[in-house]
């Protein structure tokens, strides 16, 4: 974020302050109003808007209902714990797989190596709904039968996101010095051995990168997860695309649901941020 | 693990005698051929079709037999991520086990692809054969048993219907409006950010940012709830628009995404995608815009160029680069645009898109022909930023 120029020693600027000001505003200000308005109570959402709540927040009646409600009546707590068991085998198994083959992709030589990368990167910009009818056969009751189940979601999603993974892995590997990797094999260490011992460790902050862009995804997605997932298995994102469908009577369960579903990935975004931004200024397009 | 080891093909031609004394055996010290040595050979065959039948047939079990696993979610994602993970690295282990078993000569050329097989098996499976699939299946019947007559009716009788046109319409609006919307936020965002003190311009910066770690789902709740929302006349409004609508200028309130009229529909569902996305070119162009050299600049200024004509003909040209990638990468997000239509208008009053409609046709309709030949439509219109993608990436390796 830095490009090692001094801040002070330059004119202040009144006018972009004024105008972030605005904008930071203007791009908090949905969100804030929804999370007020998951603490209110139906009766008070429903005669002021969100904003009075802000800006009288003595004449308001605070509510923790709205959640509790959610978890009872909207299965969430399920949901939430579906959403965790999805996403994180799916952002970190697909790292495995991509590591070895960026491996190979930088350290080790071999025929094709250019077309079979470009392959790569052909296959990043290839919408991933060419696989949902097929995949569906394969998946469902007359193919494999996981349809519905974990499995088929984690398969998706690390194909979807293999890719990607390999293309910021290869980027990120043939940034790092080859003198190592050469001087450990005159040493006689195997590739197996190099890989793990020398470049996986290095690759760290690349495969984070990749993790933390990953996990947004799955845990955001909504197409893979309603057309994969039983009712039982499914995730928050499902059961609050369920909430928006509803209308009067258990509307107020939304604004408390979204704030659920976005509690985790606002964790992970705000922790992981310097990770997230290395990993999407190296090249993030995903079909 | 052992005597034998891999390096570059240096050196010494060893003759390749076979040798059966398996791992851990002595007299090759240090990084010498070894040549063929069957036990490990064999071993590390064995370990791979062994660790392949177990990961399979334990995830597997997962699926079919949870009751195995008590039923526990818990216990079935940490076995899942400890397997998927433990099970790879075993996975590779093995493989290249068998691979440093054979001659030295055959190991360099095979343990490149080994290491890719992998990886490649899960695009292969995941992606390049549904794609053929799919593209078979547009030529197909609804539920892809036979062929149709004429083989390519799906498409025709797509190109005959005014839903689709007009969710081309909208996709193409979508297109025009987002990606040059978001790249020139994201410009303006940046520029302007790069003005404050070093600690507003974090600040302001993570407020713009932190719709990316929202949903497109989350994000169509809070902007329904919060501004797009109407509740019928007399009622009081509790969204933004309607609220400035009625109390300000004194109208009847609007159900604002039913409006199609010039788009209005459409272009209040973009308004959710820009801003969404904003803060992603925000960052990308700012690290572009602090890496421009000082020194262009200050010779531009002594020039006595404006501000103005410093920022058109020194910065623009400078990270137009980036501004390229950010466009490509939103461009493709919203071709496949879906989640936002879908949850919040589901394509009523003229605000259906191709993505929305591939899925009505194949979960509602249930049309597997119809849906994947609108798929094929929207691989046909990626192709370009495909070709695009893969020159750029020459040039740019060409240049490493």
């Amino acid at each position: 974020m830095n490009a090692g120029r001094l801040k002070d020693g330059r004119q202040r600027s009144p006018v972009s302050m004024v105008t972030m000001l605005l904008l930071a505003l203007l791009w908090t200000l949905p969100t804030l109003g929804l999370l007020v308005t998951s603490f209110r109570s139906r009766d008070d959402a429903l005669n002021s808007g969100w904003w009075s709540a802000i800006v009288n927040p003595f004449g308001t009646s605070w509510t923790f209902s709205n959640y509790t409600e959610v978890f009872e009546r909207a299965d969430m707590g399920n949901a939430f714990l579906n959403g965790i068991v999805v996403a994180v085998p799916a952002t970190i198994i697909p790292i495995m797989f991509a590591a070895f083959a960026a491996y190979a992709f930088t350290f080790l030589q071999f025929r094709f190596k250019e077309t079979l990368f470009i392959i790569i990167v052909a296959v990043m910009v290839v919408p991933i709904h060419v696989a949902f009818q097929p995949l569906l056969n394969l998946f469902g009751p007359n193919g494999l039968g996981i349809a519905g189940q974990y499995l088929a979601v984690w398969l998706l999603h690390t194909g979807f996101g293999m890719p990607l993974c390999i293309y910021v892995l290869r980027n990120y590997m043939s940034s790092l010095p080859y003198s190592v990797v050469e001087s450990a094999r005159i040493d006689g260490c195997s590739n197996f051995q190099i890989f793990w011992k020398l470049v996986a460790p290095m690759a760290m902050p690349a495969m984070a990168a990749f993790a933390t862009l990953q996990f947004l995804w799955v845990w955001n997605d909504l197409l893979i997860a309603k057309l994969f997932l039983s009712n039982d298995n499914t995730t928050v994102i499902v059961k609050l695309q369920q909430l928006l469908g509803t209308q009067g009577q258990g509307a107020e369960l939304l604004t408390a649901g979204a704030f659920i579903s976005m509690v985790l990935p606002m964790i992970v975004f705000f922790a992981l941020q310097n990770f997230l931004v290395r990993g999407m200024t190296s090249g993030a397009v995903k079909g | 693990m052992s005597t034998t080891s891999s390096t570059p093909p240096v050196g010494e031609e060893v003759p390749q005698a076979p040798s059966d004394e398996g791992p851990g055996g002595a007299g090759n010290v240090g990084p010498s051929d070894a040549g063929l040595q069957p036990a490990r050979l064999v071993l590390g065959v064995l370990g791979i079709a062994v660790s392949v039948w177990l990961i399979g047939n334990l995830f597997l079990a997962f699926a079919w037999y949870p009751q195995w696993f008590f039923d526990s979610k818990i216990l079935m994602g940490v076995l899942g991520l400890v397997v998927g993970v433990g099970g790879a690295a075993l996975l590779f282990w093995f493989l290249n086990m068998a691979i440093e078993a054979l001659p030295r000569r055959l190991e360099h050329g095979v343990m490149p692809y080994a290491f890719l097989l992998p990886g490649f098996s899960l695009i292969g499976l995941m992606l390049l054969f549904p794609t053929v699939q799919t593209i078979h299946y547009s030529f197909a019947n609804r539920d892809s048993t036979a062929y149709v007559d004429p083989i390519w009716a799906n498409f025709t009788s797509l190109f005959r219907s005014g839903d689709f046109w007009s969710a081309m319409f909208n996709n193409l609006l979508w297109i025009a409006i987002v990606p040059a919307v978001t790249v020139s936020l994201g410009v303006v965002v940046a520029v302007l950010a790069d003005k404050l003190s070093s600690a507003s311009e974090k600040w302001s910066k993570s407020f713009i940012f932190m719709p990316m770690a929202i949903s497109f789902v989350a994000a169509s709740a809070i902007w329904l709830t919060t501004v797009y929302g109407y509740r019928p006349p007399g009622e009081p409004q509790t969204a933004a628009l309607n609220a400035i609508w009625v109390n300000w200028f004194g109208q009847d309130p609007a159900s604002w995404l039913d409006i199609d009229t010039a788009r209005l529909n459409s272009i209040l569902l973009m308004v959710i995608l820009i801003w969404l996305q904003t803060g992603f070119a925000m960052v990308l162009l700012s690290s572009a815009i602090k890496g421009v050299p000082e020194d262009t600049l200050e010779a531009a200024r002594i020039d006595g160029a404006s501000e103005w004509q410093i920022f058109w003909q020194v910065t623009i040209p400078q990270i137009w680069g980036t501004i390229v990638t950010v466009f490509i990468t939103v461009l493709i997000l919203v071709m496949k645009v879906f989640d936002i239509v879908y949850v919040l208008t589901n394509g009523r009053n003229n605000t259906d898109v191709i993505a929305n409609m591939f899925f009505r046709e194949m979960f509602t309709n249930r049309d597997a022909g119809r849906a994947t030949a609108l798929i094929v439509v929207l691989l046909v219109a990626i192709i370009p930023i495909l070709i695009y993608q893969v020159r750029d990436f020459r040039k740019q390796e060409a240049m490493r």
